[in-house]
């Protein structure tokens, strides 16, 4: 018993490398945390926040690659939409939220001093868990983010790329004045996703974009994922554990334990978390042998 | 058991005990709560049958175009119609944009601080001060002009329509400003955050989003206040309303009378005749007020929508 108590700082990452199975569960293995190769998007870097007094993230970093397909996986209410939220800056909009530590957008510091989080929501888009169209017409919800952005552009060919993408063209084309929330739940999150894609950002954060979709649709939005990769960087919340592995490039594992809330556990290539996990509590959730 | 062997079935589906008796309570409150919206409409159909009743004959076109007169048959509408008029008319231009934008900032750009609660808390108080208050304020400010250690802060305006409806704008204000405030609170935080998320800024937003959301909730307020509006007596006649007008209203600067004090000022008077002038001036004026709130409905039906 004694011997699992030990409050010296630096014997965690010794004891864990011996191969106890009693080391504490405060700190990340070493070796789970792989650095993404090739360009840098975001770089978070031992970010901790809090609403009021409550913690919902601890320390954490990662680098996420740019153009390629980030996955945050991890048992529901462990940070993932908080994280999240972080890159765009929409924790802003919580009043009593507090932030430590710091993210970087290709080396920007996305929090200093003279950075406007609406040029950073324009360039690091979003799409949430709950499909969120405006009371308006489809057309006039794609046409939303050009229009407040002063897009000078073909608008009517803006939005019908825009919606071909998001794979609703062929549904919608008829009926484009139609109200966005006439649609069915996942015609809707199509919707919120060409809203996202016609506003031509860098980076795009998907907030479970599947959740209320059927098998097609989440085929259709995962294909339409592995297509914008290609000019896009995205990072996607999922539950789905196949949905991850199918189409993410890296793959993100959060946790909330006794000892510590919202932090990463493991990260790196999704093949590999997925195969070999360094990690046994990433093991265990990949596995299904969780909570 | 026994309701169950009669169909051979091991259970009912007929309401039976608890279901039974929470239904028999249901529909139980479907009546009382009939009988409560028939109470309110008898008491309306009952006042509204003998103003008509008494009325009806002496609505007329002389009725509407005449000035007030010493002899009932003689006497009409006209002044206190075109007083009433450009009274409402200021009151509304005024008071609706400056509640709509003080809601707006409560709810969307004030820090959310022990003030600005403050400042929230004292509106709602506000609502329910008697307009009789407003009157004297109006008097005392608007009317006498307000001075402090010989600094003018603000001008003495008369007992003119101006006055009139700063007092008013200023009774309105609070009832009209809390509508908004609810109004806009009834617009789903999800909107706002995808407006934002989408690279707007916060008035484009407003603009955009929470304003059309949110203006069917702000009618309902604007309808309502504008039906107190309409219907003031008391604090007008503090502020020197009152008068006998013989002329036709031109400027917001000129002394002036309204419908409702030419009303009250006829039920005053021994003669029958003013009674009748009375009642009928009590359907125009209804009339009027129905058809304002007509508008107000019709931008609301506009703009309503489900989330
Ligand atoms: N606005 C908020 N105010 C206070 N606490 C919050 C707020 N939003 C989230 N939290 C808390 O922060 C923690 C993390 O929440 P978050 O929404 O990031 O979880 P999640 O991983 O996205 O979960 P899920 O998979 O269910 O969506 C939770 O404990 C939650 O209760
Ligand atoms: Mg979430």
């Amino acid at each position: 018993m004694s011997n699992s108590v030990d409050l010296r700082p630096a014997s965690t990452g010794q004891r864990a490398a011996e191969g106890t199975l009693e080391r504490p569960m405060a700190q990340a293995q070493p070796g789970a945390i792989v650095e993404p190769e090739g360009e840098i998007a975001i770089t978070i870097e031992n970010l901790s926040l809090w609403y009021g007094p409550k913690q919902a993230l601890t320390n954490v970093s990662m680098k996420i690659p740019a153009r390629k397909v980030t996955a945050l996986i991890g048992p529901s209410g462990c940070g993932k939409s908080t994280l999240l939220r972080c890159i765009n800056r929409m924790n802003d909009l919580i009043p009593t939220v507090r932030i430590q530590g710091s993210l970087y957008y290709h080396g920007v510091n996305l929090y200093g001093p003279d950075i406007d989080p609406v040029e950073v929501r324009r360039r690091i888009g979003m799409v949430f868990q709950k499909p969120n169209p405006f009371p308006k017409s489809i057309y006039d919800n794609v046409a939303f983010g050009a229009r407040v952005n002063g897009f000078k552009g073909n608008l009517d060919q803006l939005v019908e790329q825009s919606l071909r993408r998001a794979a609703l063209w062929e549904e919608v084309k008829d009926n484009l004045k139609k109200s966005g929330l006439a649609l069915s739940g996942g015609q809707q999150q199509r919707l919120c996703i060409a809203r996202a894609i016609a506003n031509q950002p860098d980076v795009i954060l998907m907030d479970e974009p599947c959740s209320a979709l059927d098998p097609i649709a989440t085929l259709k939005i995962e294909d339409l994922m592995r297509e914008l990769v290609k000019d896009y960087t995205i990072i996607i919340v999922t539950h789905n554990m196949q949905q991850a592995a199918r189409v993410s490039d890296y793959t993100a594992f959060m946790l909330t334990d006794e000892q510590v809330t919202g932090q990463l556990v493991e990260y790196g290539p999704t093949e590999e978390l997925f195969t070999t996990p360094k990690d046994r509590r990433t093991e265990d959730y990949i596995s299904g042998r969780f909570g | 058991m026994s309701a169950a062997s009669e169909t051979g079935t091991p259970f009912t589906l007929k309401a039976t005990g608890h279901v039974a008796r929470r239904q028999r309570l249901s529909r139980m409150s479907r009546w009382v709560l009939f009988s409560a919206t028939m109470l309110a409409v008898f008491v309306l159909v009952y006042l509204m049958q003998d103003v008509v009743r008494l009325g009806w004959e002496r609505l007329s076109w002389d009725f509407l175009t005449s000035y007030p007169s010493r002899r009932p048959l003689d006497a009409g509408l006209r002044s206190s119609l075109l007083g009433w008029l450009w009274l409402m008319g200021a009151v509304i231009v005024m008071a609706v944009p400056l509640a709509i934008g003080s809601a707006l900032f409560i709810e969307e750009f004030a820090p959310r601080n022990w003030f600005t609660e403050l400042v929230r808390l004292n509106i709602s108080n506000l609502a329910g001060v008697p307009s009789i208050i407003y009157g004297i304020l109006g008097l005392a400010v608007f009317v006498r002009g307000f001075d402090l250690w010989g600094i003018t802060l603000f001008p003495s305006l008369g007992p003119t329509i101006l006055a009139g409806a700063l007092t008013l704008t200023l009774m309105i204000l609070p009832m009209t400003i809390i509508a908004s405030v609810e109004a806009i609170r009834q617009v789903p935080p999800s909107i706002r955050d995808g407006s934002l998320a989408l690279g707007a800024t916060q008035w484009q937003t407003v603009w955009h989003h929470i304003l059309p959301g949110a203006i069917p909730g702000i009618m309902t307020g604007v309808i309502l206040a504008i039906a107190r509006a309409a219907g003031e007596t008391a604090a007008l006649i503090m502020i020197g309303a009152f008068a006998f007008i013989a002329f036709d209203n031109t400027s917001l600067m000129q002394s002036f009378t309204t419908v409702p004090i030419q009303i009250y000022n006829w039920t005053t008077l021994p003669q029958e005749g003013f009674r009748v002038n009375a009642a009928a001036g009590i359907i125009v004026l209804m009339t009027l007020v129905v058809g304002l709130n007509l508008i107000a409905v019709v931008i609301r039906e506009k703009f309503r929508r489900s989330w």
